[in-house]
């Protein structure tokens, strides 16, 4: 039997290979259209990927997008499209941070309680579209979208002096106040910038992920949904509460994708709080596979690119071409698992069919010669 | 297999005929051999490739598009052959008199009934001009009047020279149609045999080297100890024109320990839904639905499966398996809450791995092992694994759906033990089938259903396939007697 399971490992691992090469290829016949030296420019990035800052950046930049790889991966395990991580990641962050800048408790209380005010945001504003999914039947994807704009004006209208907001000291820039000095996550003392913290919540959140979804009941019932909602059904699985329950744990996770940025580095959300994650997380989860490692090595591949082109446009070339790598890849990856998946199946299914078949003769041989 | 013939092909369920019916339809690449089509040596590339030889598929599992009429569906994808509009309507009158189908154009495929519309899907591949017919277990949804009919449809095709390649488990059915017949098993031909000489036991040997089972149960074990109780069920679904109509009316009945309660009827009278709301899948407009004394009427699926309801879903592939997850979470599936799946709220997977090689040798499951994907099972293996499942957790009322269906000869033999078996420790099972022969023989007690309602019972041990079959389709109600004298039945035809 561990045959068969060293080569579900192989296939596993083939499909994100085939995608990142392909992309790759693809890429580099962009860079040569547009008249560039394709293999240089990958030699660029990759120099310039691994030096020691470059690679604390990309730790740092792949915590948060850990984060949203998972928050996107637990809808994805349950068939639901949660787009509207980013708006919930945002509009969680935003106000954890207004929160957090208002009070001025003792780190070891104030730190959990930003945490948490943002994974109740996260969670609220992706439950609404839980519930209009379950009780009206309104497409979680078309919810989550909309959910995203509002989340976007809500932020813009409490984002202003008098309100949430804040004019700092040379009356150029709009923020929430900034956290004290107490609410500051710790950091690695890493040369030469340091390593968030918030890496650890994020390993940590890794690991839930993992147990949670295969080794609990729980998880079982939230998979079964995934696979098949009426098998799920029969098999007892209440799947509107499956449903709801999903949304609200993919949107307390979402609440933390902003955590890293605002307990680590900013200590503030302002217009220039990143923006996007959300949908960098689909990417990140589909490279992942929905796999807590897989995800984790899609974030780190995100940050290595986003760090190489950086430099690229430096070196004259467009900056533009991550985003053509990026969106490649993600192509790739999901044609590149479609194809693997469906030719796995068949191939179990013939090897299934062998097997048997050698097994019935043998015992018929057995037969004659008895 | 020569022309004008109706050529039957039997063999246990995973022996390869499905296989062999796809290389010839060219949904499937053969690794070696040739196929010849009237001499010449064809090869299929997809469906396409097998139409224009002329060869054409009737699928169990009919491929029609309710909304539109007879007429849509035939010219559906074939617009070139005869447009769309009058010459098509004239082109399938006129098939439809050459073989007396007896099929209109211009009714709504919703509107018709399960023969009706199998009689379409059989004018849809004579239109697109097929000379070979293959027909994938047609008689599994009809009911024996309609087999007859159908049988007739075939020897009209046969005497205008058409081939046909019947694909059957009903031995009985094969020996009455067919011309030959070709036994296959584990993939290869084992034999063939005349029709005209063989006998319905020959043929089963042929398939699997045994004897036929036979579904009848021997001695009664009904006891008087009520264990299921459905009292006045009504339940209303909105169709989807709007309208609210009642799927289940009145439904009530009782369920001893120990005792088979068979449902007889024609597929779609509210079988499913019966199913549905006694696993508590769906919500009762009224009636009660009662547990070994207690009232679980509003008690959610787990719980209910938890009390001791096991169930053999109709549709094993939405309703009892996850195809892509390896047995052993299949083993978990509708019992993740029991032992020995979990522990509190963890799951176990070392003790559900080690049951699942417990079910998978004591049920005789056709595997390599537990972690393929449930998907790499033949049906029938699928099956074994199922009612194991379901065997091992204790269930006080077991639901069958279609237990057998599907499932070969030796397989079934099995589920019928397995069934008898724990109905002798006191069991009480619903039994639902298409399958009359496997009612009457495992049943202690038969009701028939006719448009959600029960409207007939009849004694298992005196009742024919044929007085049940006039049951199911609404002609006859009460309680079914033996007939003294068969004058009525022979006016009906």
């Amino acid at each position: 039997m561990k045959k068969f399971d060293k080569e579900r490992v192989l296939l596993g691992l083939a499909a994100p290979l085939l995608a990142i090469v392909a992309a790759f290829l693809v890429t580099a016949l962009v860079l040569a259209a547009t008249g560039k030296e394709p293999f240089s420019a990958f030699g660029i990035m990759f120099d310039y990927g691994v030096k020691s800052d470059s690679q604390v950046y990309i730790i740092n930049k792949a915590t948060t997008y850990y984060l949203a790889g998972l928050a996107v991966a637990i809808g994805f395990r349950m068939n639901l499209f949660n787009i509207g991580v980013d708006g919930q990641y945002r509009l969680a962050a935003f106000f954890a941070a207004a929160l957090g800048g208002a009070l001025t408790l003792p780190g070891f209380l104030q730190i959990p309680l930003i945490i948490i005010t943002a994974m109740i945001v996260g969670a609220m504003w992706a439950g609404i579209a839980g519930v209009l999914k379950v009780t009206r039947g309104v497409s979680e994807v078309v919810a989550t979208i909309m959910l995203n704009m509002i989340a976007t004006a809500i932020i813009g209208y409490l984002l202003q002096p008098g309100r949430l907001g804040h004019l700092d000291s040379a009356g150029t820039k709009v923020s929430t106040t900034p956290l004290p000095e107490s609410a500051r996550f710790f950091d690695f003392p890493t040369q030469p910038d340091p390593v968030w913290g918030f890496l650890i919540v994020a390993v940590l959140a890794g690991v839930a992920y993992w147990f949670t979804l295969s080794r609990t009941r729980f998880g079982f019932d939230l998979r079964t949904v995934g696979q098949s909602g009426s098998a799920a059904e029969a098999s007892g699985v209440n799947v509107k509460r499956m449903v709801v329950t999903s949304m609200l744990i993919s949107g307390a996770m979402a609440g933390l994708i902003g955590m890293p940025t605002l307990l680590n580095d900013s200590y503030e959300y302002s217009g220039d709080f990143p923006v996007g994650i959300g949908f960098t997380g689909i990417a990140i989860a589909l490279l992942g596979r929905n796999h807590p490692v897989g995800i984790a090595l899609g974030a780190l591949l995100w940050g290595f690119l986003e760090r190489g082109t950086g430099k690229l446009e430096f070196e004259g070339y467009d900056k533009e071409i991550v985003g053509v790598i990026q969106g490649v890849i993600v192509l790739c990856v999901v044609i590149a698992y479609e194809v693997v998946r469906r030719y796995g199946l068949k191939r179990q299914q013939r090897q299934v069919g062998e097997k048997l078949a050698a097994q019935a003769r043998n015992s018929d041989n057995q037969e004659v010669s008895a | 297999m020569r022309r004008g013939t109706v050529h039957a092909l039997v063999g246990e369920n995973g022996a390869g005929k499905s296989t062999l019916m796809k290389i010839l339809y060219g949904m499937q690449k053969p690794d070696e051999g040739t196929i010849s089509v009237n001499g010449e040596p064809a090869v299929f590339h997809n469906p396409g490739d097998a139409i224009d030889r002329g060869i054409g598929m009737v699928h169990q599992h009919f491929m029609l598009a309710d909304y539109l009429t007879v007429l849509e569906n035939v010219v559906l994808g074939s617009e070139k052959l005869h447009g769309i509009g009058d010459k098509a309507r004239q082109k399938i009158r006129e098939i439809s008199d050459a073989y007396g189908l007896g099929v209109r154009p211009d009714v709504l495929v919703e509107d018709l009934g399960v023969a009706d519309r199998q009689r379409v899907e059989i004018l849809k591949v004579l239109y697109r001009g097929a000379r070979i017919l293959i027909l994938d277990e047609p008689t599994a949804v009809l009911v024996p009047q309609e087999v007859d009919a159908l049988f007739d449809n075939l020897r009209e095709l046969k005497a205008e020279g058409l081939t046909v390649i019947f694909i059957s488990h009903k031995l009985g059915e094969v020996l009455s149609v067919a011309d030959d017949i070709t036994v296959i098993r584990r993939g290869t031909t084992v034999g063939s045999a005349d029709p005209k000489t063989v006998t319905t036991k020959q043929l089963a040997e042929l398939m699997v080297g045994s004897e036929l089972p036979s579904p009848e149960t021997r001695e009664s074990t009904v006891t008087e100890v009520p264990m299921l109780t459905v009292d006045g069920l009504r339940l209303t679904a909105t169709d989807p024109d709007g309208v609210v109509r009642a799927v289940l009316d009145g439904v009530s009945f009782t369920i001893h320990k120990g005792e088979v309660l068979g449902i007889a009827g024609v597929e779609g009278n509210g079988q499913s839904e019966l199913v549905e709301a006694v696993m508590g899948m769906r919500v009762l407009d009224t009636g009660t639905v009662t547990l070994d004394g207690d009232d679980i009427s509003r008690t959610p699926t787990r719980r209910r499966r938890e009390a001791g309801i096991g169930v053999v879903p109709e549709d094993r592939h939405r309703h009892g398996l996850l195809l892509e997850a390896p047995l052993w979470e299949n083993r978990i599936l509708g019992h993740v809450s029991e032992k020995p799946n979990s522990k509190g709220a963890f799951l176990d997977l070392k003790a559900a791995r080690a049951d699942t090689e417990r079910i998978v040798r004591e049920y005789d499951v056709r595997t390599p092992g537990i972690e393929v994907t449930a998907a790499s099972l033949s049906g029938g293996n699928q099956q074994k694994l199922i009612v194991g499942r379901e065997m091992s957790h204790q269930p006080k009322l077991l639901i069958a759906a279609h237990p057998t269906r599907g499932v070969d000869v030796g397989a079934q033999a099995q589920i019928w033990d397995q069934i008898r078996e724990a109905r002798r420790e006191g069991l009480a099972v619903l039994l639902i089938s298409a399958d009359l022969d496997e009612l009457i023989g495992l049943s202690d007690t038969l009701r028939v259903m006719y448009r959600g309602r029960l409207v007939a019972d009849a004694d298992p041990a005196s009742i024919t396939p044929e007085e049940l079959g006039s049951a199911m389709t609404g002609a006859a109600t009460g309680h079914l007697e033996h007939p003294a004298d068969s004058a009525p039945e022979d006016e009906a035809r």
